[in-house]
């Protein structure tokens, strides 16, 4: 049996956040807990999703597997190997694309992928070759190419967030609400890069988002997250079967996950 | 082998982003240069005002040494300081902190690229200083030892570069005011190692603190260098001193940084912040 590209056994994350009571200088800590024994095995070449509010525990999830933060319980292996005891093996394999899309602002889309080429020990004159070719796959224009990211659209910011992530050729991808805040156009452009890099690179993603319809079109299984639990884990068809036909209609994702955590994905509040 | 090539390439990149990221901040490196040497002219007026003040006859132009060399190695000797302390802070604030400690390299690495941007940028920077405050007084180094004093300059880099990484936990350790807590650092350090006074003129606690501020050798070294011309001989023993401490601390502060860096790991203080 081949190894996973990602596994979770029954990881568990805790956060504990401040707070001021009304006595003066007493502060207070409060629990979140922000994973709860979250389990999951991510095949080769599998686009996998995690669907949920903000503040279900997605990002962290992300940030756990990204080596950004350290697990309170359980294990996570990326292609067999430990984030926490193997960090530098798991970090050459890995790449994220987060919502912020965070850049030296006042350096062009090229000077900030010369700098992640550089972090990655990668050879600086194919890296070169490399950048153009993603950056115009993207969509994004050359005279672009050498402007401040600071005067980008967050639409050609986020494109070269993707551009960035994809450059050091990871084996496994970490999409972290990537499309989030885009224009249609721009959203488009960015799931077919996705959809393109499973398919010619052989490349793992993970991808949150609360996007149903992405999650829909572009996810070959999909995992809701509710309050740091999965509450549901299942291909796209298999999680609108859980749900019965309305009006002769099937189930759109929005519906299933209405009747999975009993509140619809839009009125979750943040508690991350 | 490979190893060896990623790690070096990993290193050039901390520097080449600190090139890129002094270019493009240009207005800043201006107005900070002017700020230093504002400073360090102001200080070094109070040398040539010393006989109007006290109303005495004094050795106006060895003053007036004596305090350009304080001053100018505080510079020096604080870019240092501030380039490693900072790196922490700066990645917060241009919101890149989760995208570097991402990255395989290891902290060594990004030590060694931040380190080497550093110390060439502050020679650079306390040249172009103290060629525009040779302008303003009449210096005298003929009887400098020029050479012992770079030599024990580069040896008290090292020194710096520890106290840099010790640091850089603060703004790893309190992501809001872990900054401003390394100002207070470089403050205190300023005002035990004799930048503008002997140490001996600091009570007797404050001087057994400045016995432990590398600072307080390398300037105090450097004086006998330029004012005394004392024999690079003579320094070897500080020089030794300084590395050997400087190895220590810096050793020290990775042990230390590598611990704090797994508690921000744990609580989830790599979180971008600003």
């Amino acid at each position: 049996m081949s190894i996973p590209a990602l596994e979770l056994v029954q990881v568990r994350k805790v956060f504990f956040k401040k707070e001021s009571s009304a006595k003066r200088f007493s502060r207070s800590r409060r629990e979140v807990v922000a994973l709860d024994g979250v389990s999951l095995s991510v095949g080769r070449g599998e686009i996998f999703g995690v669907l949920g509010p903000n503040g279900s525990g997605k990002s962290t999830l992300i940030r756990l597997v990204s080596t950004l933060l350290l697990p309170d319980g359980g294990t996570i292996r990326v292609f067999g190997h430990d984030v926490v005891r193997e960090e530098t093996i798991v970090k050459r394999m890995i790449n994220r694309v987060s919502v912020d899309a965070a850049f030296f602002k006042k350096f062009s889309p090229l000077e900030n992928l010369s700098y992640a080429a550089r972090l990655y020990g990668l050879p600086m004159r194919e890296a070169r070759i490399r950048m153009r070719e993603i950056l115009l796959r993207l969509g994004l224009k050359e005279d672009a190419f050498t402007q401040p990211m600071e005067q980008l659209s967050r639409g050609m910011q986020q494109k070269v967030a993707v551009a960035r992530g994809f450059l050091t050729s990871p084996t496994l991808l970490l999409l972290d609400e990537p499309t989030t805040g885009l224009d249609p156009h721009s959203k488009r452009d960015v799931q077919a890069f996705v959809r393109e890099i499973r398919a010619e690179h052989d490349a793992t993603v993970l991808l949150t988002t609360h996007d149903m319809e992405e999650a829909d079109r572009l996810c070959d299984r999909i995992a809701v997250i509710d309050e740091g639990k999965f509450i549901a884990l299942d291909t796209p068809a298999g999680l609108k079967t859980k749900v019965g036909w309305r009006n002769g209609q099937p189930p759109t994702l929005e519906e299933v996950f209405l009747e999975l955590t009993g509140h619809p994905l839009a009125e979750k509040e943040v508690v991350e | 082998m490979n190893w060896m090539i990623r790690e070096l390439r990993g290193a050039y990149a901390f520097v080449e982003r600190n090139i890129n990221l002094t270019k493009r901040y240009w207005g800043w490196e201006i107005v900070w240069l002017i700020s230093s040497l504002v400073n360090s002219l102001a200080v070094t007026y109070i040398g040539a005002g010393m006989e109007r003040i006290s109303g005495e006859t004094l050795d106006t132009q060895y003053i007036i040494t004596y305090l350009l060399v304080g001053t100018l190695i505080w510079s020096y000797l604080s870019v240092i300081f501030y380039s490693i302390s900072e790196m922490i802070a700066w990645e917060r604030w241009e919101g890149t902190i989760e995208y570097t400690f991402m990255a395989p390299v290891s902290r060594l690495t990004h030590l060694v690229g931040t380190t080497l941007f550093a110390i060439g940028y502050g020679i650079l920077r306390t040249l172009v200083i103290l060629l525009i405050v040779a302008a303003f007084f009449r210096l005298d180094l003929s009887g400098a030892n020029i050479g012992g004093a770079v030599l024990l300059l580069l040896a008290g880099s090292v020194s710096f570069v520890g106290l840099g990484i010790l640091a850089a936990v603060l703004p790893l350790l309190y992501p809001e005011r872990g900054a401003q807590m390394t100002n207070t650092a470089a403050a205190i350090l300023l005002l035990i190692s004799g930048v503008y006074y002997p140490v001996a003129t600091l009570p007797g606690w404050l001087q057994a603190i400045a016995s432990v501020s590398p600072a307080t050798y390398v300037i105090e070294g450097m004086r006998g260098c330029l004012l005394r011309g004392e024999s690079t001989g003579s320094l070897l023993p500080t020089v030794f001193t300084l590395i050997g401490a400087g190895i220590g601390v810096t050793a020290v502060g990775l042990v230390i940084f590598r611990k704090v860096e797994r508690y921000a790991k744990r609580t989830g203080r790599l979180k971008r912040s600003g």
